[in-house]
């Protein structure tokens, strides 16, 4: 079955973005329109995917009416509906927060402008059943994302952006390495013909593009030995940004990508009953979960500690994935959902303490709380959520990483994960300790700038959500959303089969 | 096989210029050259040996070895985007000598630990 949703899910933002550039100047107005309607359609049309992929399974669009393989093609399953209401959803809240919290910078256009090309990038590698348009589209949301780092241009923003740049220029690199060797091999670039030539035979320059792609992809999503950029880029960007890229760039850039290619591509990782697990991912899991949060304990500056955080509940996503039982990747995918919603309602809230209180020193701001209702109830929440308290969502995706991890007879890994979740909430008790309560320095902060409505909106929604996050586990719900996005990776490399017989326009 | 073996050397060269090289430029370059590296050794993958290329002037014409046009076409791509990603960080290598009034990394160190 062929829908025009999903070419509408790339041109939408990308259209909207050179709109925004272009006429921005002009008219006032068009910005901050513009950011909201093309957000919230891309949002409207993630939820309608879901339901698509209900009814139909799969779905393949050919770019101007070339079958695959010969032209590009554009699949729909279960784990790209997950990923796109995943990027959607958070791009759409955001650019509700960033109506309020961008009024401090100089030039909304170029921010809308930036932003809205960087969700196509990002729609763009969710969505592609090809191997080189992943890199083009990877390219378009990394080249957006290295300069909204750079946004504010001040002395810590361009020494970030520069640092990223160059790491994140690297990884692609190694990525398209990868993708040049594969295609020798193959001679295809079409990602369900190139598993099909894999798997019948020449694969012998799989362990290589393996290593390859774990490089690249795992400096995209800032696994351990390669996490450098992360703590100075994150928080060097406008909040809103640093929200997008915590939330969902890592992750639909490395972590999508990489399990996409090393499951139902290359095949050397698999999902089975009696669990395969896939050491590299495993390994890179507990080392990042562990080194970003020991690293998280020593922050004073709020975004910086949220930064590890990052890294460190990436980690989890990778381990519970790598274990690769059905329930651990159930789990894994989860928890990336989960953590997009709490970390980018943690950046939001930071960014609205930076902007009432003028510091992002937890030791300068103590005792906001009182004054900032809104702000501090959802740092409190997402607090929670992150450090794995009931009823909220992070809990339940944790519990289900724990015991997925126990059943499979993986222990220790069960072990490393209760011991970072502990001391995740080390690290964020100082957080509210510090932050919020007290009778610190920030009691004595007069003349606290108001928050504007919209920012409070979009804190609101997120925080609604964190609660609510964990209905998706109910049956009917997992069937709908997460059911077939664990199924997707179980497929293995005949997963994307469909695009091959099915790829009429 | 020896022309890939050189590409991936030119390649390592790039990356270690721009691990190891303290001057903001410098690091720019390496990154360059390990992007040609990865070009040329794209455009070496479609070459065949005494092959011609795959133009048809007229029907049943076409004799032998032909080189795989597809690779030519995704370097002009890949080409492009590293001139933006080259530009984006020329441009803020820029921005930084204005702030900092030095390319050299080791005094640029606002952000630690």
């Amino acid at each position: 079955m062929t829908h025009t949703l999903m070419p509408l899910m790339i041109a939408v933002p990308l259209g909207g973005a050179f709109l925004c550039a272009l006429m921005g100047k002009r008219t006032r107005a068009l910005p901050d329109a513009m950011g909201f309607l093309v957000t919230l359609l891309t949002a409207a049309g993630a939820v309608y995917s879901v339901s698509l992929v209900k009814s139909a399974d799969t779905l393949v669009y050919s770019m101007g009416g070339w079958r695959a393989p010969v032209g590009i093609v554009l699949s729909l399953d279960g784990l790209t509906a997950l990923m796109l209401v995943t990027v959607n959803l958070v791009a759409f809240l955001v650019a509700i927060y960033a109506r309020g919290y961008m009024e401090r910078y100089t030039s909304k256009r170029l921010f809308y402008g930036l932003f809205l090309l960087m969700l196509a990038g990002m729609n763009g590698v969710v969505l592609t059943g090809d191997m080189f348009n992943l890199f083009v589209f990877l390219e378009i949301a990394s080249v957006a994302s290295y300069a909204l780092v750079a946004f504010g241009t001040g002395k810590q923003e361009l020494e970030a952006a520069f640092k990223y740049g160059v790491m994140g220029t690297i990884a692609s690199l190694f990525i398209l390495l990868g993708i040049i060797l594969l295609y020798a091999r193959t001679s295809t670039l079409n990602m369900a013909d190139m598993a099909a030539a894999l798997a019948g035979g020449g694969g012998d320059v799989v362990p290589l593009v393996t290593g390859l792609f774990l490089a690249g992809f795992g400096l995209k999503a800032a696994l351990v030995p390669f996490h450098a950029w992360l703590p100075d880029a994150h928080p060097s960007a406008p909040a809103p940004i640093s929200a997008m890229l915590s939330g969902v760039l890592i992750k639909s850039l490395g972590v999508y990508a990489m399990v996409r290619v090393l499951y139902n591509v290359l095949g050397v990782a698999e999902v089975s009953e009696t669990g395969s697990p896939f050491t590299p991912l495993i390994v890179l899991g507990i080392l990042s979960m562990m080194v970003g949060v020991v690293l998280a304990l020593g922050q004073w500056d709020m975004k910086r500690l949220l930064a590890y955080h990052s890294i460190s509940q990436i980690g989890y996503v990778i381990l519970a994935i790598g274990i690769g039982t059905p329930l651990a990747v159930l789990a894994g995918l989860f928890h990336l959902f989960n953590h997009s919603i709490f970390k980018s309602l943690l950046f939001l809230d930071s960014g609205s303490l930076e902007q009432a209180t003028g510091t992002r020193d937890l030791r300068r701001m103590a005792g906001v709380g009182r004054k900032l209702p809104v702000t501090s109830g959802s740092t409190l929440i997402a607090s929670m959520s992150i450090a794995g308290i009931p009823p909220f969502n992070g809990f339940w995706s944790k519990l289900l990483i724990i015991v997925a991890a126990v059943r499979a007879g993986h222990s220790w890994s069960a072990f490393w994960a209760v011991l970072a979740s502990i001391l995740t909430l080390a690290s964020f008790t100082k957080v509210l300790r510090y932050g919020f309560q007290g009778g610190g320095a920030g009691k004595r902060l007069r003349e606290l700038a108001a928050v504007p409505l919209s920012m409070k909106v979009a804190l609101v929604l997120f925080a609604v959500i964190c609660i609510g996050g964990g209905l998706l586990l109910l049956p009917s719900l997992r069937d709908l959303f997460l059911g077939p996005a664990a199924d997707a990776l179980a497929g293995g490399t005949r997963q994307l089969g469909f695009v091959l017989t099915g790829g009429a326009s | 096989m020896t022309a890939y073996i050189l590409c991936l050397i030119l390649f390592s060269l790039g990356i270690y210029c721009a691990v190891s090289k303290r001057n903001l430029i410098k690091i720019i370059v390496g990154v360059a050259i390990a992007e040609y590296a990865v070009n040329l050794m794209f455009v070496l993958v479609g070459y065949r040996i005494g092959g011609v290329p795959p133009i048809f002037a007229a029907p049943g014409e076409a004799q032998g070895a032909m080189v795989d046009p597809l690779p030519h076409a995704l370097v002009l791509t890949s080409i492009v985007i590293g001139l933006a990603t080259t530009a984006l960080l020329a441009a803020i290598a820029m921005r930084i000598y204005r702030k900092y009034g030095t390319y050299d990394v080791n005094e640029i160190r606002e952000l630690r630990g």
